[in-house]
């Protein structure tokens, strides 16, 4: 809904930057598909996926400084990895718990992202305790600042720190401690509420006694602001007057994005429990992908040969990764032992 | 050299960690303007501002969270809980996040955070104010817990916590911030978690504290050396995790007997840890049981003063126990 | 209601309390805060007043105990009332050994029976282990290999008869004093007793048992043994015998000494010498003796000094028996004559006990022994 902010900062993204989010969209969903796949094949543990948040989680990474900024994500941002620029191998790395993981080294559940090189905090599967941390970093970003350590307009240095959860987890009081610590000290944080209107099973009406979560950053002296999360395009434009404030100093915002998760909560639930076939379905028709490709159709950026094509290399992309993965070395069981404690540094005995 | 208390070492560390390394910062409740409520602090916020001095909202999850994102970020954040009593709710932070973060990157992301507490028992602190908190965080991995009992030790592990990469516990005697007096020399280096230390040699038996107790287990010893001819050995920990398990066996292997004090409550204490490390490593040397002197296991120390006394391990409970053991 | 006394902490450090004195009985009536006994602490001697009244049901606790801090020294309650059975003490400590003392015992290849024990109720520390090692004479650089000579292999026996013998004298202040006896009296009687049983072996030994069962009833610290806590006495008189066999010796106890006949005690010597030396004893034979004979006179020695065959309190030694000039009512005479020794205990009695008991056991033998004792046959 674009049009409903007037004219924002998606218009001014380049062809190149709309078809890249498109490409990024369309891998993570690949791979979730065939996260999905292999698990029902009794290939893969785990998977926990971010299908139908592609939107949201691709529209909020393209509006901040991607791997210079700090991002503290949540296990559903598979999507928000693909594009501050982890690779498919990584996931297919983490999804078989191989020795190579970047993210974990086989020690974390797939989906537990983090990428120092990239910014990425490595997270638990608590939920909203990565709150508390980002005020902590979006801290240090502004201690540097005042200190003048750095320069604030120095793009090269993280200017904010980006957080991302559900809207169940906003109910935590860590998520209510950190968004208050942030707004009284002013500091550049951003979180992204990925609301899907479900905390697993317990619909939203049963969380919380009003309709938007964005409702609640006045408490904190936050920007509020909900948007459609189905249009990568909307989210990217609300992201990115948020991340604008933070680097401006203005203090934290809250982005909540409406989507829907267009699978189980993890590969270990069944929502058919909670969920009316025909409610997912419905989903279904507007989901962000369709959406979006529908979209660049229209303004002429994508062909259908074009969509083709990319299925065909996402779907080359895919199998690669997979059978790299496969293929890599497990850990030596041993290596559980380790690293528990980082070593001191040199010189320090 | 210059004697200090206790608490004079702690904010001597800190005005001169604050000093040395401009990514050091304080934080926590009421420690700016008002210096502490046990002044740790206090003069700090004069002297390096509210940016470096910075009282926290009234929030320890908020504390230790924000202080585990600036560590991230690479600075090194020394964050006071005001009671140790008030860390339960940062529980989850500390122990489920801070202390798995390196692990769980497998490497990748480190927690140079330094949490101090003031700790244990104290008259009239009732029991919301009196909580020991050690065992609850030594039984996880990926922490350090430091527990100093003199003023040069306060000094020195203060900055070596400071220093280590990884999330450290400071657990502080708030009843011997100004109870336990010592030299501090004018020069001294850093010292890391990790070294117990020998505060008396002796032959007859082995006597295992940290805090206030390692200190009342001094007294207890020089008495036990005046009037039964006894020679204790106090082994001061100083750092419960990791343990110097070099140190606690060598101490029994030398005695045959071992005595562990501690203020905290008995069931499921540090010192059941120490009994076990003996029985597995040095079972062959014990001449006699593994003795425990604990606070009885209530949930902590009454505010009624009679009430306290009974609860609290003296130096002359210490001693009855020393005697008691050296005749097995 | 009963109301149970305990062992009271009169002092931050004090753990343990000895009872000296009961001023009341069981049975009696008591009033509320009247003096119940008198104990003594490491830190203050005191009268302990009842913490109630009623009637001292049961003493728990005997004159002369040394208990812990928090022990039931006795219930007071309501006459009828039955006092409770006190928990049992916990079993001693001693012969229970620590790893560090089972360590150095197998590391020294030491009896933990012959070292002094110093620790609580009589357990052996690891430092009792190390002092000993220390104070052991060490022991002699083996001889050159070319001096002439062989090794005798240590039989078990060998062994542990040296660390008897060693433990003996490491603990216990042993003097010996030398008595002599007329055994005329007893010669006669063995006459006499062997008409009646013409089959029995008779020696004079029995005479010897007989006399010293007797002087022991009367002389109780000779049948006695030393303790950490006190010297105990034993009420039965079983004496032990030493044997000698080939390869060492044994000491089979003839138990209840006292209650034996002449003739049954002789029977029971000879039985126990024979199966000694057969090898077919029952383990607690040579067990639980009170004091020992030895007779070394068998083999012709005059006069010895035994040693004390721990725990006891002491050793008779029974030289051989010889005709002797002696002066007898004036005139020199032969009569058959035979040197006691006596080794005891420094620590349990001194010489004037000693001489008591020589003196009881003497005459006794030299009366021809008491009549009755011939009487419970």
């Amino acid at each position: 809904m674009p049009d409903e902010t007037g004219p924002g900062p998606s218009q001014r993204l380049s062809d190149d930057t709309l078809l890249e989010m498109y490409r990024l969209m369309l891998l993570s969903r690949r791979l979730d598909e065939r996260a999905w796949a292999l698990h029902r094949q009794g290939r893969v543990q785990f998977h926990v996926s971010a299908m139908g948040h592609e939107a949201a989680q691709v529209g909020a990474a393209f509006a901040i400084k991607r791997g210079v900024d700090y991002v503290v994500p949540y296990y559903r941002d598979l999507a928000m990895a693909i594009a501050l620029g982890c690779s498919a191998l990584d996931f297919m790395l983490g999804l078989f718990a191989r020795r190579d993981d970047p993210w974990s080294a086989g020690r974390q559940m797939p989906c537990h992202f983090s990428d120092r090189g990239r910014h990425i905090i490595s997270g638990s599967s608590t939920v909203a305790t990565q709150v508390p941390q980002a005020a902590g970093l979006a801290f240090a970003i502004h201690y540097r600042q005042r200190a003048g350590l750095v320069d604030p307009q120095d793009a090269t240095q993280p200017r904010l720190a980006l957080t991302s959860l559900g809207e169940g987890s906003t109910n935590q009081g860590e998520w209510h401690e950190g968004m208050n610590w942030a707004g009284v000290q002013g500091l550049p944080m951003v979180c992204l509420v990925e609301n899907n209107r479900y905390a697993i099973s317990v619909p939203q009406t049963e969380q919380m006694a009003i309709p938007s979560v964005a409702t609640r950053a006045a408490s904190y002296g936050a920007q509020g602001e909900s948007v459609d999360g189905n249009d990568v395009l909307a989210v990217h434009a609300a992201m990115h007057r948020a991340a604008q404030r933070a680097y401006r100093g203005e203090g934290p915002s809250l982005v909540e994005a409406h989507t829907y998760r267009l699978t189980p909560h993890t590969s270990d639930d069944d929502d058919r429990s909670y969920r009316s076939r025909e409610e997912v379905a419905a989903a279904g028709e507007v989901e962000p992908l369709v959406r979006y490709r529908q979209t660049l159709l229209e303004r002429g950026l994508l062909t259908p040969s074009r969509v083709d094509e990319l299925e065909a290399r996402t779907r080359a992309q895919v199998d690669e990764a997979q059978r790299a993965a496969e293929a890599a070395p497990e850990p030596a069981p041993e290596e559980a032992d380790s690293p528990v404690l980082a070593p001191l540094p040199e010189g320090l005995t | 050299m210059a004697e200090m208390t206790l608490i004079e070492a702690i904010r001597t560390a800190l005005d001169e960690a604050l000093a040395q390394d401009e990514r050091v910062f304080v934080t926590g409740e009421d420690i700016g303007r008002r210096g502490g409520v046990f002044r740790a602090t206090q003069g700090l916020y004069e002297k390096y501002g509210a940016r470096r001095v910075m009282d926290s909202p009234l929030t320890e999850m908020g504390i230790i969270g924000v202080g585990i994102g600036a560590a991230l970020a690479d600075l090194r954040p020394v964050c006071e809980i005001q009671f140790a009593d008030f860390i339960h709710p940062a529980f989850n932070q500390i122990v489920g996040e801070a202390a798995r973060m390196y692990y769980r990157s497998a490497g990748g992301w480190q927690v140079p955070l330094v949490i101090r507490v003031p700790y244990g028992a104290v008259p009239g602190g009732g029991l919301y104010h009196c909580q020991s908190v050690e065992a609850l965080f030594a039984h996880i991995p990926g922490l350090k817990i430091v527990v100093p009992s003199t003023p040069r030790d306060a000094r020195r592990l203060l900055h070596g916590a400071i220093l280590d990469p990884n999330p450290v516990l400071f657990l502080e005697t708030k009843y011997g911030y100004r109870q336990i007096r010592g030299e501090v020399p004018e020069q001294d280096a850093p010292l890391l978690p990790g070294p117990a230390r020998i505060a008396r040699e002796g032959g007859d038996l082995s006597l295992f504290a940290w805090g206030l107790m390692a200190f009342y287990a001094e007294i207890a010893a020089e008495r036990a050396a005046q009037e039964d001819g006894l020679d204790v050995e106090v082994v001061d920990l100083r750092t419960l995790h990791p343990l110097d398990q070099e140190s606690v066996l060598g101490s029994l292997r030398k005695t045959g007997k071992a005595l562990v004090v501690h203020e905290d409550t008995r069931t499921m204490g540090f010192g059941a840890e120490i009994a076990a490390l003996l029985v597995d490593e040095a079972f062959e040397y014990l001449d006699g049981p593994v003795k425990r002197l604990t606070a009885p296991d209530v949930p902590a120390a009454p505010f009624n003063r009679g009430m306290f006394d009974y609860f609290l391990p003296g130096p002359d409970d210490i001693f009855a126990a020393i005697r008691e053991l050296a005749a097995y | 209601m009963r109301t149970s006394l305990q062992m009271p902490k009169l002092g931050e450090s004090v753990v343990e309390g000895t009872v000296s004195r009961w001023l009341k009985r069981e049975g009696d009536a008591i009033a509320e805060y009247e003096p119940l006994l008198e104990i003594i602490t490491d830190k203050v001697d005191t009268e302990i007043p009842s913490p109630a009244a009623g009637v001292l049901l049961r003493i728990h606790v005997p004159e002369g105990e040394t208990v812990a801090v928090g022990t039931v020294l006795a219930e007071i309650g309501e006459p009828g009332d039955v006092a409770d059975e006190v928990q049992p003490a916990p079993a001693a400590r001693a012969g229970r050994l620590s790893p560090a003392v089972a360590r150095l015992l197998a590391e020294h290849d030491l009896d933990p029976a012959a070292i002094p024990a110093s620790g609580r109720e009589g357990r052996l520390t690891r430092k009792d282990v190390e002092a000993w090692l220390a104070s052991r004479p060490q022991t002699a650089a083996p001889a050159a290999p070319d001096a002439p000579g062989e090794l005798l292999p240590l039989t078990p026996m060998r062994r542990r008869i040296a660390e008897h013998m060693l433990a003996s004298v490491r603990t216990a202040p042993q003097v010996t004093a030398v008595y002599e006896a007329d055994m005329g009296a007893a010669l006669a009687g063995r006459e006499a007793l062997q008409a009646e049983h013409p089959g029995l072996r008779l020696t004079p030994v029995a005479w010897i048992v007989a006399a010293t069962a007797q002087a022991l009833g009367e002389n109780p610290l000779l049948n006695a043994e030393w303790r950490a806590d006190g010297i105990f006495l034993h009420h039965e008189r079983n004496i032990g015998i030493a044997v000698s066999l080939e390869d060492g010796l044994i000491v089979p106890v003839i138990r209840h000494a006292d209650r034996l006949a002449l003739p049954d005690l002789a029977r029971t010597i000879a039985d126990l010498a024979t199966r000694a030396r057969s090898g077919s004893l029952q383990p607690d034979e040579a067990q639980g003796g009170t004091f020992t004979i030895t007779n070394f006179g068998a083999g012709g020695c005059l006069v010895g000094t035994p040693i004390i065959n721990q725990p006891q309190a002491a050793i008779l030694g029974v030289g051989a028996l010889q005709q002797r000039p002696v002066v007898h009512a004036g005139a020199i005479v032969a009569r058959p004559m035979c040197y006691l020794s006596l080794s005891f205990d420094h620590r349990i009695l001194d010489g004037a006990v000693a001489d008591a008991f020589m003196r009881c056991m003497i005459d006794s033998l030299e009366s021809g022994l008491n009549a009755d004792m011939e009487k419970q046959d």
